[in-house]
């Protein structure tokens, strides 16, 4: 069949270093003696531990649930005992440590309740739910969760869905054996995304570097009798790269900060479709991947690897030549030095390759910059990686984000083409960090601000409020006072002993005491001032007699039996009380 | 007659263009300062009141009215390069110590649930009620040490904040060479002064 292919501009032609590891057909590696299984091995929400130190579990059993949309759970890769949940080394150029789950194999490796379903019976929901608690994420080395990329736009029809088995990277091959293997379960997991997503066309992408691959694959698709194109493109680092495969296979182009969906077109991996077949059709969930194992070793090859496996293990299982210097992580292009062997497989890891200064000279010092432009030519992404690299340089990050820094995929075609040896991948992904390290900074600045500010009005106005309340109280406390000193002094004689019970009632007395002038006026006074008290005395009282407990209405009649039993007890009790508190020399008010 | 016309002619021109100007002045009145706007935006918002004032506002409004730039701790020696870039002053070293972001952490055993942490604390990071134990929300907490003075049982400390994976950054790919403070400087460089000027 002959299909137009396009080109994307840029890139570069590189040794692929392939043929040592594709000898030997997958191989499952043994159970190492220890897995710390990172939890977050995808983008997006932290998964939380389900599991604490000393619980058994089984293979498949999960470990960590999915925290949020943008997520994927993470299982035990193998049946055994769960050592600690705690911070362990990492597979990341930092060397920094991040909670993994450590489980000691028990060597069974027995699976949980494995519940295979066909998924034509599931609704598309329940298809996208399977595939987030299955853990399925992107392997190409992304990682970002399947199920969030199996929503098709509602603007956008979906014209193509494009299957990524180009695999541009040297030395790398999972992908490589994955669909010579395992082709039929490829194309089964493709078949699920296409299902899903509604695609017009479905083309699977592998480059001409990989012909067995190729011809598994077509196989596999005749075979199911799928209506999928099998497309070879020319071997050209990155043609790998989603945005670029996509340019070859389809002719479109993603824009700058766009998505593929707004142009109808999805991509995934292989390795991707054929956890998503795995997960679905036979209920396992991602606990394990395939790994290049090459470089400086003696018997390069790929391993089937459970996730959490640590690398030096792995390794081992290769020979790897004395002179070993360390673990690359990836490919040679957008690989990193793992700072510490022991650190674990994750989903992220397609490759591991011994290094060594045969294969890897160090690079000779950078050189000043001649602007000769071979960088600008290279790239795939047509940006200007001179300009980024002296903004960069400069630590002038905004001008770096004016040259669109952020679609910079750090291919490293940039690096391997200079001529004066400037790493300028480095240069970027620095601007990168310091860029978002901003962005949180600016973000926390902001949230305090409006903290301190709904604070501060929380306080004035809580101010206000009681000002108010005080003023209020005053304000009443004012007129009562009047009224009361206008009551005792048309009173004066009956005062002592005649308790009035509301000062109103006494205000027509009052005009009548003002008619006839008080004898004694210091008396008066005094009598007045006794007659204050004594009245608040009176209202404490009567607000005391006046105040019912509030939960006495509507009793059962057990109740109301229970209630008069303690009345009539206290009955009793009450004169014994009151003559024991007049002996103790205290007021009988008290007493009560 | 002339004369007239000329002083007649400038007195409404005078006239006009004033009421356009008043008209002006209270169409498109500016509610409040922009410069302290523009210099709260660079002040880091931990309201902790070490440079003297209570808030990052009153600073900005009091560096705007011509106070030093240089009291704001947090901020740091980046935080004064700024607002020197902004308002055109000289860069003056910071009157205090930089120290590395902090977050508050309550030892929850020792805590008796005072709650005068709480009011204490400028931007509402802590959580409790009386009699009951409270705790600091680490993610929004600002490291403005506030709350480590009321408290009657000292159950809080200041932890900084370590490098971990979701604020690693990448290193810059060449070696800085760091300008060390005047004095060390000075000392470093008298005796190559003599080289200097031979040259």
């Amino acid at each position: 069949m002959l299909r137009e292919l396009f080109r994307f501009k840029g890139g570069v032609k590189l040794p692929a270093n392939k043929t040592q590891s594709t000898g030997l057909p997958i191989a499952v590696a043994p159970l190492p003696s220890r897995l710390a299984v990172p939890l977050h091995q995808s983008i997006g929400g932290k998964p939380r531990p389900v599991v604490q130190a000393g619980d058994r579990v089984r293979k498949g059993q999960l470990i960590g649930e999915a925290d949020g949309w943008i997520s994927a759970a993470v299982h035990a890769p193998t049946s055994g005992a769960v050592a600690e949940v705690a911070m362990h080394v990492q597979p990341h150029p930092s060397g920094l440590d991040a909670l993994c789950v450590v489980i000691e194999p028990d060597g069974r490796d027995e699976w949980i309740e494995r519940t295979p379903v066909d998924y034509r019976t599931l609704t598309l929901e329940e298809l996208r739910a399977r595939l987030q608690q299955a853990g399925v994420v992107g392997l190409g080395g992304a990682v970002f969760p399947t199920h969030g990329k199996l929503t098709p736009a509602k603007t956008v029809p979906m014209d193509e869905l494009v299957i990524n088995g180009a695999e541009c990277e040297p030395y790398i091959t999972c992908d490589d054996l994955l669909m010579r293997e395992r082709a039929e379960e490829v194309v089964r997991g493709a078949g699920i995304f296409r299902d899903l997503l509604q695609p017009k066309k479905v083309l699977i992408g592998i480059e001409d570097n990989k012909p067995e691959a190729a011809a598994a694959m077509r196989a596999a698709v005749d075979a199911l009798g799928e209506p999928f194109s099998v497309v070879v493109v020319p071997t050209l680092y990155p043609a790998g790269g989603a945005k670029q495969l996509i340019r070859v296979l389809t002719g479109k182009e993603v824009p700058a900060s766009k998505r593929s969906t707004d142009l109808g077109v999805q991509c995934f991996n292989v390795a991707t479709a054929y956890t998503a077949w795995r997960a679905i059709a036979h209920g396992e969930p991602v606990v394990s991947r395939i790994v290049t194992v090459t470089g400086n070793v003696q018997a390069p090859r790929n391993y089937e690897v459970l996730l959490g496996t640590p690398m030096n293990e792995l390794l081992g299982l290769a020979n790897p030549h004395p002179d070993t210097g360390g673990i690359i992580m990836g490919g040679p292009m957008m690989g990193f030095l793992v700072p510490d062997p022991r650190a674990p497989v994750t989903k992220a890891t397609n490759c591991l390759i011994a290094h060594d200064e045969r294969l890897f000279p160090p690079k000779p010092p950078e050189m000043p910059c001649i602007r000769c432009g071979a960088c600008a030519e290279a790239c795939p992404h047509e940006l200007q990686p001179f300009e980024m690299y002296w903004f960069a340089r400069a630590k002038n990050f905004g001008k770096t984000q004016e040259y669109h820094i952020f679609d910079c995929i750090e291919c490293g075609c940039c690096s391997f083409v200079c001529p004066s040896r400037i790493p300028l991948v480095q240069y970027f992904r620095f601007a990168k960090s310091e860029i978002w390290a901003r962005e949180r900074e600016k973000n926390a600045a902001d949230g305090a601000k409006a903290r301190f500010e709904f604070k501060q009005q929380r306080e004035e106005r809580e101010k206000a409020e009681k000002a108010e309340k005080l003023a209020r109280a005053a304000a009443a406390q004012a007129a009562k006072k009047a009224a009361e000193a206008a009551a005792a002094a048309a009173a004066p004689d009956h005062a002592p002993d005649h308790a009035p019970d509301h000062a109103p009632d006494h205000a027509p007395a009052s005009a009548a005491a003002a008619a006839a002038p008080p004898p004694v006026a210091v008396d008066a006074e005094k009598a007045a001032k006794m007659a204050t008290i004594q009245a608040a005395i009176e209202r404490a009282k009567a607000q005391r007699e006046a105040a019912r407990p509030k939960n006495t209405e509507a009793l059962s009649a057990d109740q109301q039996r229970a209630v008069a039993e303690i009345e009539q007890r206290r009955a009793v009790l009450e004169p014994v009380l009151t003559d024991a508190a007049a002996a103790a020399g205290e007021s009988p008010g008290k007493a009560e | 007659m002339e004369i007239v016309l000329a002083i007649a002619i400038m007195a409404l021109g005078a006239v006009v263009l004033g009421a356009a100007l008043g008209f002006a002045s209270v169409k498109f009145k500016v509610e409040g300062n922009p410069l302290v706007e523009k210099i709260e935006g660079i002040l880091p918002q931990t309201q902790c009141g070490q440079c003297g004032y209570p808030g990052c506002r009153p600073y900005a409004e009091a560096i705007a009215q011509g106070d030093e730039i240089n009291k704001c701790p947090p901020g740091g020696m980046e935080g004064v390069q700024k607002l020197a870039d902004l308002l055109g002053r000289e860069v003056k070293a910071l009157d205090a110590e930089e120290k590395p972001k902090q977050v508050a952490v309550i030892d929850e055993n020792t805590c008796i649930g005072c709650t005068l942490c709480i009011q204490a604390c400028p931007v509402d990071a802590i959580v409790g009620a009386a009699k009951q134990m409270h705790t600091i929300v680490a993610g929004l907490c600002t490291g403005c040490e506030l709350c480590l003075p009321p408290c009657p049982v000292e159950c809080i400390r200041m932890e900084a904040v370590g490098e971990n994976l979701d604020n690693w950054k990448w290193k810059y790919p060449i070696v800085e060479i760091k300008a060390t403070p005047p004095s060390a400087r000075d000392a470093a460089t008298a005796g190559s002064a003599g080289i200097k000027e031979a040259a």
